[in-house]
């Protein structure tokens, strides 16, 4: 499995995502840097990092959003190409408006960091397919700005599509209907506020994180 | 030339922070307040001749997100 980890100024968390990428599938990610303009070639997933790229300057995302890597991001998530966005990475991707919504500030304004009891809400996604449907799984969190919005046509249409693929079962931050990941409409593009790639070996307190890159890779062999 | 953009939430969208002010005003005894909105304003030095259709465009591209904020333009 090729794949690459979108670096932006700011990103905090793409070395985590590239150990446990190259942990699991035996190859090392291209690092690709926010200004490059062109991502190497036949990629199977785009993995977008935490962190806070722009110092989360107008709104979370929003200027990572409108870098120029991102016009051949898009153009692969148009194509089917996986794509990831992990915390600052799924405000990325809904800036992008390649996925719905908005993630605003936690409704108690307070930043959380610590493990969440998460439920996979559709375990038949390219990116949750090793999980078992309604499985809880503890995956720590660690955001400001993680309180999903969107209106109640697109929540109900989400719900109804099969594209939120995870929920909080705990109160977290405020996040409409609990949602704390969905997919796009054509199953490719996922976001999610949790940290997987912080649960992928003993050493981090649990494993529940690493089958949604397992999932991928599954789905790629 | 000057440009402002005025980018608010839009109604209905939750404020966490207005809520938190509009508590902080109580607790100074202003009971008078029956809600607080945040937003943001972004004043821009432009080039003149720079219509107001312009302005929007680039708030409609980066400077709002049409899903929970409005913006309004005014230039000067």
């Amino acid at each position: 499995m090729k794949t690459a980890v979108i670096v932006f100024p700011g990103s905090n968390c793409d070395r985590d995502l590239m150990v446990a990428l190259e942990s699991i599938t035996g190859i090392a990610p291209h690092a690709v840097w926010h200004a490059d303009t062109q991502l190497p070639d036949t990629l199977d997933l785009i993995a977008l990092p935490g962190g806070f790229s722009h110092g989360d300057y107008l709104r979370s995302g929003a200027i990572a959003a409108r870098a120029p890597i991102m016009r051949d991001v898009i153009a692969a998530a148009n194509r089917g190409v996986r794509i990831l966005g992990v915390c600052n990475g799924f405000q990325v991707l809904t800036e992008t408006g390649l996925l719905p919504g908005a993630l605003m500030r936690n409704a108690g304004l307070d930043f959380v960091c610590r493990d969440v009891a998460l439920e996979v809400v559709n375990a038949n996604t390219p990116f949750t397919n090793a999980y078992a449907q309604g499985e809880i799984l503890q995956i720590p969190v660690a955001h400001h700005d993680g309180n999903y919005a969107a209106d109640e046509d697109t929540l109900n249409r989400l719900e109804q599509q099969g594209q939120v693929a995870f929920r909080y079962a705990e109160p977290v931050n405020g996040s409409a209907r609990n949602i704390a990941g969905i997919s796009n409409e054509a199953g490719n593009v996922l976001g999610l506020m949790p940290h997987p790639e912080r649960m992928i070996e003993q050493a981090h307190g649990g494993t529940d994180g690493r089958r949604l890159f397992e999932s991928l890779l599954a789905e790629l062999v | 030339m000057k440009a402002r953009v005025t980018v608010n939430l839009k109604p209905g969208v939750l404020d966490p922070q207005g809520r938190a002010i509009h508590h902080a005003l109580e607790g100074l005894g202003f009971a008078q307040v029956a809600d607080v909105r945040v937003g943001k304003v972004i004043e821009l030095d432009v080039a003149e001749g720079t219509t107001e259709a312009e302005v929007a465009e680039m708030a409609r591209k980066l400077l709002a997100n049409s899903v929970i904020e409005n913006f309004r333009v005014e230039l000067a």
